[in-house]
């Protein structure tokens, strides 16, 4: 209804309805999915000034960008997998877009992953949050909050010789949330939708497979969701629209009913410190 | 007796920073044969291949028989020091500013009499070395050096115009992710660099030999992402102006031709990390650099490249990565001719394939990281502009000079 | 040269109307206007219109881009003869050699023989640069001292074999600066004394400040032409006895010791008749004073070796025992750059014909004129005399 429409815009400006940023600031630090040299790469984010108000371009600011489609905060379509390469509409650009808004249920696992990096998400993990918040509606984004975003870049990363020790979900839940919760799709805050170890389950990489195999999405390096409420925040993540593309970066925005308590803005990330990264 | 060199002290912040001055670099074509010798640190005359004489200064036809056909060959570098002279004062700013400058003539024992530097422990009538150098303006000249090595020998002050000696310097080693950076760093600290700063990217990743590499003596790791415009820039700010030599370690190593190539994405990556990677480094250090280059004891002095000997020869086999070594290359010639005013050298050091993880199919022989090292330590000591390491560039360095054909129909297999 | 044929004797043409045009220390001018001066000058002394002049010697290292050839449509000339002579401290020798031959054979009538330079304060400094290939290949790089430093390695080594000192060195210059002061346009202007001579700033060792000639702007010049036509114009002259030449000489002299005049030094004094004890003054080419040393002993007034001793036991000033570069020479007059190779000839003619710019020589009918120059490489490469006798 168009009142409808009015009134949530009203309630954005006013502020009693708050959007929450879950969106990294897209930067050359920010890390990214590594797979085996012999294989192809993820492009890195990289940015190349044009000009600064200077001989280049003497009025305007203006750079080139070079990115992979699965770069810091992005999306995944099912065409990004073998398991969904054949479903209609799953490609960036022929997802209907009213897929890009939905509700999401924000599962907080963020003490066990303190206490555990190779902490698993698994189905009755799942059901004892719903006895607390009520069970997944169908059409629902599933978001992970691990706290992974607040770590520095190197235990983010979770990188030793094994590959990632980051936590992700077990086969078993992802399939359950799909045939039994008919989800929308699967976000975290770590680099994929998959636990750091997932070569090594059954199937390999399974909130890939099953998700995209089932024409649902992915989000990943989400950040700001301890600012979400465990029900009811509604999600806006729409993809750039790449000619058969299988994901991009995004901004994801959250619109969420109360506003919160005052806390502090959390800083910028931007350009490194001068005395060296050390995150 | 040469005063060993002192660790300079911290530059005065309110003194200005002096400006490089050169010798007069111009010299005839026929007189580029030095040039060539003194790149790579050969000592070589023009011989008449008809009548055997040796002579000197550079000539077109051969002074005792007319014959054209005198090239440059190796001859014996040794000779007696016949008369010395002390310049106290000269026209050219550069020898006005170094005086007392010290010059003799030397007769060498296969005949020519040549003017030349005088290193400081040689006097009238000892036994000398004859040694070619590239002065400050890149250009070929000759000094004479002890029979033997004294000590302290190459902290004459003479002699260290010509050299690009790492002792007292401050290095930066782009690349410390790998077994060549690391070497490279071992060897720079122990050549008496009082800095090496070590770039590293992407922190959050970890590699092996890490841990050993923080604990060489002086090394300072610092954040340096060659494909990074913003990285390279952001430590230049910082570091720019204490950085005298670089040592571009970042490599890129992937078999395959161009045709059996799927795609560009590794393409892009090899020219990001080498091709763009050098450009990125000489736009963000290279005018600092290049002012900087008579700055006292610790002047900015060289850029180092590595490059693949196949930069000059495609090896199919390894061909897309050839390619990517000949652009930087020839980037690094024009780098040479760009900071040769600042009398800041770039040495080219060559080598065949390396005893690492991505030449392990390739059976011997191969360089290893310490040899490379080595190799570079030595080549700036000695002030060389190319240097080829190991038995494959040496043999692709002589092969190339007699049949280049040949060459790329073996290389293709 | 023992059983060769004497050369043809000069017969029949004089040199005459000797002509400085005052130096200076620095000249906004080019050497296109010092020339211009010296031609005028010339014209004048001669009593001839320019358009008689029809035969043209230039020495000059300052006329770029110009040769010779440009003068002559700059300053209106139209010679049927025209030589080039860039030959530094030998161009005076050699071009009154060129020109004496094409007088006598009648290829020109009227031949002005012109050196001038200009000094701009960067003149040196560029003429060094670019003097040569072998310099710019060889010498400039090490230590840019220009002739300096190549003169100083070839002073040290003719002291380490022959036993000169200082001192001996030093009384030449001193000598030279005492003929000077009767000069009025001599570029140094006060009596040298030992101490300062000795004393005075190293320039590059063992050269100090006044074994160096001091760079200025000047232009000599003379005329050539037949015995004749001197006398018809009323001019006052000098003959030619005889003249040597040469380029290159002792190749495998490790450093230089002696130059080409002693390859033909025997030629001279048997085409001139007389010996050396006959000439009245010696004009030697004096960039440096061991280049005077080694003039005594190659044009056979001494033994090689016996220069120091030479100097020992004479004296050089226009009343000495040997009246030795009478007005001062270059190392007190200046060196206006390749007019210092014709200022010898100026003077000697001028004492011969009893109008010297300075003090006269007593009874002078005798003179010789040396002439050097061309540091290329490692040595001077070329070298002239000529022996001139008052035309009666």
């Amino acid at each position: 209804m168009a009142s409808d429409l009015l009134r949530l815009a009203r309630r954005v400006a006013e502020g009693s309805i708050r959007v929450v940023d879950l969106t990294q600031t897209l930067t050359q630090e920010f890390p990214i999915i590594t797979l085996p040299p012999e294989l192809g790469q993820c492009a890195p984010f990289r940015i190349e000034e044009v000009s600064r108000y200077d001989e280049r371009g003497p009025a305007w600011y203006w750079n080139n960008i070079t990115v992979g489609e699965h770069c810091g905060t992005h999306f995944d379509a099912p065409i990004h997998w073998i398991s969904g390469k054949d479903l209609p509409n799953n490609s960036v650009d022929t997802i209907p877009p009213e897929k890009f808004i939905a509700p999401a249920s924000v599962i907080d696992c963020s003490r066990e992953c303190a206490a555990d990096p190779d902490f698993t998400l698994t189905v009755p993990f799942v059901k004892a949050w719903e006895k607390r918040h009520g069970r997944i509606a169908a059409g629902e984004w599933v978001l992970l909050r691990t706290d992974w975003s607040k770590k520095s870049y190197a235990d983010y990363a979770g990188l030793t010789e094994e590959g990632a020790h980051t936590p992700g979900p077990e086969p078993e839940v992802v399939r359950w949330l799909v045939e039994e919760r008919d989800v929308h799709g699967f976000g975290t805050e770590t680099i994929g939708t998959d636990y750091g170890q997932a070569q090594h389950f059954n199937p390999p990489y399974p909130a890939h497979f099953y998700m995209h195999g089932k024409g649902r999405y992915g989000l990943q390096c989400l950040t700001n969701l301890d600012q979400l409420p465990p029900r009811g925040a509604v999600i806006f993540a729409a993809p750039l629209k790449i000619k058969q593309g299988s994901g991009s970066p995004l901004r994801v925005l959250a619109l969420v009913e109360e506003a919160p308590p005052p806390r502090p803005r959390r800083a910028s990330r931007g350009r490194r410190s001068a005395a060296g990264r050390s995150r | 007796m040469i005063e060993p060199l002192v660790r300079p002290k911290r530059k005065n912040p309110l003194k200005r920073t002096r400006q490089p001055l050169h010798p007069q670099s111009v010299r005839s074509r026929t007189a580029h044969g030095l040039t060539a010798a003194a790149a790579q640190g050969r000592f070589e005359l023009q011989k008449c291949l008809e009548c055997a004489m040796i002579f000197y200064p550079p000539r077109d036809a051969c002074p005792r028989c007319l014959s054209a056909r005198v090239p440059f060959v190796p001859v014996d570098n040794r000779g007696t020091l016949a008369v010395e002279t002390t310049i106290r004062t000269s026209t050219d700013p550069y020898f006005r500013e170094r005086a007392p400058w010290r010059v003799g003539l030397t007769r060498l024992d296969c005949g020519p009499v040549v003017l030349a530097h005088l290193h400081g422990d040689v006097r009238e009538g000892d036994r000398v070395r004859l040694d070619l150098k590239l002065d400050k303006g890149g250009a070929p000249v000759i000094i004479a050096l002890p029979e033997k090595d004294t000590p302290h020998m190459t902290d004459d002050r003479q002699l260290r115009e010509m050299t690009c000696d790492p002792k007292f310097r401050r290095v930066l080693i782009t690349d410390g992710r790998n077994a060549v950076g690391q070497a490279m760093a071992r060897s720079f600290s122990e050549a008496g660099a009082s800095i090496v700063f070590v770039g590293v990217a992407d922190a959050w990743k970890p590699f092996p030999g890490q841990e050993a590499l923080r604990k060489i003596a002086r090394v300072e790791i610092v954040p340096l992402d060659l494909t990074d415009t913003e990285s390279v820039a952001e430590l230049a700010e910082q570091n720019g102006a204490r950085t005298d030599i670089i040592v571009n370690t970042a490599e890129h190593v992937r078999p395959g031709g161009i045709l059996q190539r799927h795609g560009l994405t590794v393409a892009r990556e090899e020219m990001d990390i080498r091709y763009f990677g050098l450009m990125r480094l000489a736009q963000a250090f290279g005018p600092v650099m290049r002012s900087r280059g008579a700055d006292g004891v610790n002047s900015a002095t060289a850029f180092v490249n590595l490059l693949s000997v196949y930069a000059l020869t495609n090896w199919p086999a390894y061909g897309a990565y050839s390619a990517a070594e000949a652009a930087c290359l020839s980037a690094a010639q024009c780098l040479r001719a760009e900071l040769r005013p600042g009398g800041v050298k770039v040495l080219n050091v060559f080598f065949g394939p390396l005893d690492t993880e991505w030449f392990q199919t390739v059976p011997p022989p191969k360089v290893t990281p310490e040899a490379l090292a080595r190799a570079v330590v030595q080549a700036l000591q000695r002030g060389l502009e190319e240097v080829f390491v190991g038995d494959v560039a040496e043999e692709v360095r002589a092969r190339l000079s007699v049949n280049p054909k040949a060459l790329e129909r073996e290389l293709a297999g | 040269m023992t059983g060769a044929a004497i050369r043809m004797a000069y017969d029949g043409v004089v040199a005459c109307a000797p002509v400085t045009v005052p130096y200076r220390r620095f000249s906004i001018n080019t050497a296109h206007w010092w020339i211009g001066r010296a031609l005028r000058d010339l014209t004048r002394a001669a009593g001839l219109e320019p358009p008689q002049i029809d035969g043209l010697v230039l020495s000059s290292f300052t006329l770029g881009p110009d040769t010779a050839v440009g003068v002559t449509q700059h300053l209106g000339l139209s010679p049927r003869w025209l030589d080039h002579v860039p030959l530094g401290g030998a161009s005076g020798v050699v071009g009154l050699r060129r020109a004496a031959r094409a007088v006598q054979c009648g290829d020109a009538r009227f031949v002005a023989c012109v050196a001038a330079d200009t000094n701009h304060v960067d003149s040196f400094r560029k003429t060094l640069s670019t003097f040569s290939r072998f310099a710019q290949d060889a010498v400039y790089p090490y230590g840019a001292g220009g002739a300096n430093a190549s003169f100083a390695l070839i002073t040290k080594n003719y002291m380490n074999k022959y036993g000169a000192r200082r001192e001996d060195f030093g009384k030449i210059c001193i000598a030279q600066r005492q003929n000077a002061l009767a000069v009025p346009f001599a570029m140094m202007k006060k009596p040298l004394t030992l101490e300062e001579y000795m004393t005075a700033r190293a320039i590059c060792d063992p050269l100090h400040l006044f074994d160096c000639v001091m760079p200025c702007a000047g232009a000599e010049a003379f005329l050539v032409c037949r015995d004749s036509d001197a006398k018809a114009l009323g001019l006052a002259s000098v003959r030619l006895l005889a003249t040597i030449e040469r380029h290159n000489a002792f190749t495998d002299d490790p450093v230089q010791e002696r130059g080409g005049w002693a390859m033909d030094a025997g030629e001279l004094w048997q085409m001139a008749g007389v010996p050396p004890e006959r000439i009245d003054l010696v004009e030697t080419y004096d960039d440096y004073p061991v280049v005077v040393m080694m003039q005594f002993e190659d044009l056979g007034f001494c033994k090689k070796g016996e220069g120091p001793d030479f100097v020992r036991s004479h004296t050089f000033t226009t009343d000495g025992s040997f009246p030795h570069n009478t007005c001062g020479g270059q190392l007190s007059m200046g060196q206006a750059g390749a007019a210092g190779g014709y200022l010898g000839l100026t003077e000697a003619m001028r004492q011969l014909t009893g109008r010297p710019i300075g003090r006269p020589v007593a009874k002078a009918e005798l003179a010789l004129v040396s002439g050097f120059g061309m540091i290329n490489y490692d040595r001077g490469l070329s070298s002239g005399a000529a022996i001139l006798a008052r035309a009666s």
